[in-house]
């Protein structure tokens, strides 16, 4: 079969959109194959704007890891914005990729990747453009398997109706076995059809496929059983993990789009996992345990990057960057490597701790120093004890007026409030925090000349997470408290002029914990939302809470539930939750134990330095731990920026200092 | 005390090469901005020895020039770097075409010759092609008689300002149509002035005389750019470059 291009179609389109650009692909380092020479078809989608999904790390990986195969193809697809989506529809062009502009109708599998729960309006859309029906059993042989991964697919249930699979954990490897599986399907002359290709998928680890499961429910709404209506299909699902990411050195040739995207920089994952316990935190619970890419291993990534890529600035990813066991080393040595072409090295937003000043000192050591973030999260000592993310008042302040002494003059500073146990006073804390950091600030720079940015949202329980039984604060609440804050901060404006406040008011995060800890009821609801015309919904400018809100009334109340039901009510021990049979390694028991310490203000500590504290993780997935350090280090190398290729200078031309400083290697 | 950068200020410019390049295809939708981006990330790959800017944050020197509009296609994009280090202009182009996505090929490359004045001076006039598909040649030709008769010929221009009224007769130095049924061609010789006319400023000046609506979307492509001569034609902004370069042949360079 071969499929037509539907850019002849698009193309007069596109002389009347806003951006057109993000549309017609054709970025650095995009993969096209012939689509006859290759078993499988991968469509693999970011369900928001162009600009925000294509620097993503997951989509660029698995984009690579399905290409290298030679029985396998990938094409990238975005969400495409309101006004190219109408003048599709009144023209029958169909939702497409990017590389050949194929109709993501005709792909084998449509992979979509949730890293936040709002996009998922945008998959119906998606669906809908596409011609592909948007509930799964509605689907047959001629449609793609729709596939939801992404952290938000630890809890599937809410977008159960429109998914045939979603997939947890790490994707790396089982975007290979279900290539394989679905190969094999096709090789055997799919037998048993569409329901046979989704058993055999279901069969695969860390694939779930939800319409073989049943749901019911009790009389007070809570589940009552979630069995499977299959006997050849799994009790329980359990996430994927990658162990030696050194393994897995992707993406090797990072996407460049002509386009403006959200990370102007290319960006290397320096480890995965986190065992630091912030009970708040979904990423660092469902990706468990800790694996460090090596120092060399990241050095080689970083070149190669620059390298293919011409990007100016690399930033050093994880969960929390400061704690590779080899930062301080890795910093140096990289600093070193690039020290005179104009590369910037960055880590993103670290926790508050004065050695992360002296990493970033490091790492700007040849270039601006603008903006340091950190992330307290919590207002107060105590609330901080609460999340498990302490530090107290004074090493928050010392470490802050650290980076002003060190030459940077703005600071930013992430919060959270509507924290579980949270009162005003914890959140006027926050005020009093920065008025401090300012006064101390102005002092050790010995000038006015300085900046603090305290940047505050909603916080939002998620599942597989000692929170995921607590109380969501309400939008008023929230809104409250910011108001309050507001007034903190702006009480003396001789101070108050250097302190930014960035917050977002409370309705979005009560959709958000809506679709987070919702059930498959919940579908309902997105689905009205969607027919009445939301998309786009992380866009405050597309995203309409009385929408939401109406369709959650009429579509919740005939199961004699509400917004409230989802969001404000605390769970109890023994309720089971929507995402139970989904296996994220963490112990149940574990976690409600961790709530409860949570509620007492007791820490726990990292089990990368302390006894193991029991999560479960590494038993029931037979992980372990993998960090260094390793005791290498990074050779010195010829690198971008370092000075002319040979092929380039001009011979007539030769003096010794640029000559030295040429590429040793030729091309 | 506000940091300064450690150590020596950044070498200086000590060549500076004049580029033309396109912009072809699927990537006549880039902005100037979007090939602004990807020309600084294709001189990185390409290694090509950029003179910066002093400060924590340096900028390779580029100057661009006269960006054609997105959507517009381009034959004739010019764009000046400034180099730390003498290349030979020759390799430059063939480096930096092969790092540049397709679609945006680098033609020429010459060395700016001194005393020739600034290249931007040298672009004062565009020739446009515009495709009219489900047009007719003698229609188009109707309307450009019309346009041509006009003493001034107002339309309105989205700035962003607002709207703006521009007189789009004025820049028109030349037009004519060709082309065959249902396919018009209009090739038009338009003055750089400020504000721009473009192409869809020209094609709003034929609806305006003679209520000329194209069906489909035009489709304009940049043929050349550069200096107005006397008969109304666009020179090789490049030629002056050219010529003192080839009389220096055999010269020594100064380094």
């Amino acid at each position: 079969m071969t499929v037509e291009s539907l850019y002849p179609r698009l193309e007069p389109l596109l002389a009347q959109v806003q951006k057109p650009i993000q549309y017609v692909g054709g970025e650095l380092n995009a993969q096209t194959k012939p689509w006859d020479a290759v078993a499988v078809h991968w469509a693999l989608m970011y369900p928001d704007a162009y600009e925000v999904g294509l620097p993503n790390q997951g989509l660029m990986i698995l984009y690579e890891v399905l290409n290298e195969r030679t029985d396998a193809l990938a094409e990238r697809t975005y969400a495409v914005w309101p006004d190219l989506a109408g003048l599709m529809r009144a023209n029958g062009v169909g939702q497409f990729t990017l590389e050949n502009h194929r109709p993501v109708h005709d792909f084998d599998f449509l992979g979509v990747s949730f890293a936040t729960e709002l996009g998922y309006t945008n998959l119906l859309d998606a669906l809908d453009l596409a011609g592909i029906p948007l509930h799964a059993v509605d689907r047959d042989e001629r449609h793609p398997v729709v596939v939801a991964g992404g952290h938000a697919a630890f809890n599937p249930e809410p977008v159960s109706d429109f998914v045939d699979c979603a997939v947890l954990g790490d994707g790396e490897q089982v975007v290979g076995d279900m290539t394989d599986v679905h190969s094999a399907w096709t090789a055997a002359g799919r037998p048993g059809g569409r329901t046979e290709l989704l058993a055999r998928l279901s069969r695969v680890e860390g694939v779930y496929v939800p319409q073989f499961y049943a749901v019911t429910y009790q009389a007070d709404g809570t589940i009552a059983a979630f069995v499977p209506t299959r006997d050849d299909v799994p009790t329980t699902i359990s996430k994927r993990t990658v162990m030696d990411l050194d393994e897995w050195p992707y993406p090797k040739q990072p996407l460049v789009p002509l386009a403006e995207s959200v990370h102007e920089r290319m960006s290397v994952e320096i480890f995965r996992g986190c065992t630091r316990g912030c009970r708040f935190c979904q990423a660092g619970m469902i990706t468990r345990p800790v694996r460090e890419r090596t120092i060399t291993g990241i050095g080689s990534m970083v070149d190669a990057g620059l390298k293919a890529t011409g990007y100016e600035e690399v930033g050093l990813l994880s969960l929390s960057s400061a704690d590779h066991s080899e930062i301080g080393q890795l910093a140096k040595e990289l600093a070193d490597r690039y020290e005179g072409t104009n590369t910037g090295l960055s880590l993103p937003s670290t926790r508050v701790d004065a050695f992360n000043v002296t990493l970033a000192n490091e790492l700007s050591r040849n270039g601006r120093r603008s903006g340091l973030t950190f992330a307290p999260e919590g207002g107060s000592e105590r609330i901080r004890r609460v999340i498990n993310k302490t530090v107290s008042k004074e090493d928050l302040v010392r470490t802050v007026t650290t980076a002003y002494a060190n030459g940077w003059r703005q600071v930013k500073l992430y919060f959270m409030c509507g924290l579980p146990t949270e009162t005003d006073e914890d959140v006027l804390e926050i005020a009093e925090l920065a008025v401090e950091v300012i006064r101390a600030g102005r002092e050790a720079a010995g000038n006015k000349d300085i900046r603090c940015t305290v940047s505050i949202g909603g916080f939002v329980p998620k599942p597989h997470t000692p929170f995921q039984w607590a109380s969501q604060a309400s939008a008023e609440t929230i809104d409250h408290r910011l108001r309050v804050l507001r007034d903190a901060i702006n009480a003396d404006r001789r101070i108050g002029r250097s302190i930014g406040l960035r917050y977002h008011d409370g309705k979005p995060g009560v959709i958000e914990g809506l679709l987070s800890r919702g059930d498959r009821r919940v579908g309902r609801v997105i689905e009205r939302v969607w027919r009445d015309g939301g998309h786009f919904d992380g866009w405050s400018e597309h995203f309409s809470y009385d929408r939401w809100a109406t369709a959650a009334a009429e579509e919740l109340a005939p199961f004699g539930v509400d917004l409230a039901w989802y969001t404000t009510r605390e769970r109890g021990e023994h309720e089971v939750l929507p995402w139970d049979h989904l296996e994220s390694g963490l112990d149940k028991e574990w976690l409600w134990d961790d709530w409860q310490e949570a509620l007492n203000e007791d820490e726990v500590a990292d089990c990368r330095w302390t006894p193991c504290y029991d999560c479960g993780v590494c038993p029931t997935m037979g992980t372990e731990i993998q960090i260094g350090p390793t005791g290498r280090s990074l050779i010195p190398l010829a690198v971008v920026g370092a000075g002319p290729r040979p092929d380039v200078r001009a011979q007539v031309d030769v003096d010794v200092d640029a000559a030295v400083a040429d590429p040793v290697h030729t091309h | 005390m506000a940091r300064q950068p450690d150590g020596p200020p950044p070498p200086p410019t000590v060549q500076k090469l004049r580029l033309r390049y396109t912009k072809r295809g699927p990537l006549r939708f880039a902005s100037h901005r979007d090939l602004a981006r990807a020309l600084e990330r294709a001189l990185r790959r390409a290694q090509v020895p950029m003179a910066f800017s002093a400060g924590f944050s340096p900028h390779p020197k580029i100057s661009y020039m006269g960006a054609a509009p997105t959507g517009a296609a381009s034959e004739a994009e010019y764009v000046e770097i400034g180099l730390a280090a003498r290349c030979d202009p020759e390799a430059v182009r063939v480096a930096l075409d092969a790092s540049l996505p397709p679609g945006i090929d680098v033609l020429e490359c010459v060395e700016a010759a001194e005393g020739t004045g600034g290249l931007a001076e040298r672009l004062d006039g565009t020739r446009w092609r515009i495709d009219l598909a489900g047009v007719d040649p003698d229609e188009l030709g109707r309307a450009v008689e019309a346009l041509l008769a006009a003493e001034v010929v107002t339309v309105s221009k989205r700035t962003k300002n607002g709207p703006r009224d521009i007189d789009a007769r004025a820049a028109v130095v030349s037009a004519a149509a060709s082309g065959e049924t249902g396919r018009a061609i209009l090739h038009v010789v338009v003055r750089q002035v400020t504000p721009t006319v473009r192409p869809d400023d020209v094609l709003a000046a034929l609806a305006a005389v003679a209520d000329l609506h194209p069906p489909l979307p035009p489709r304009a492509v940049r043929e050349a750019q550069g200096r107005l001569d006397d008969s109304g034609e666009v020179a090789d902004p490049l030629g002056p470059d050219r010529e003192a370069g080839s009389r220096c042949q055999g010269e020594p360079q100064p380094v």
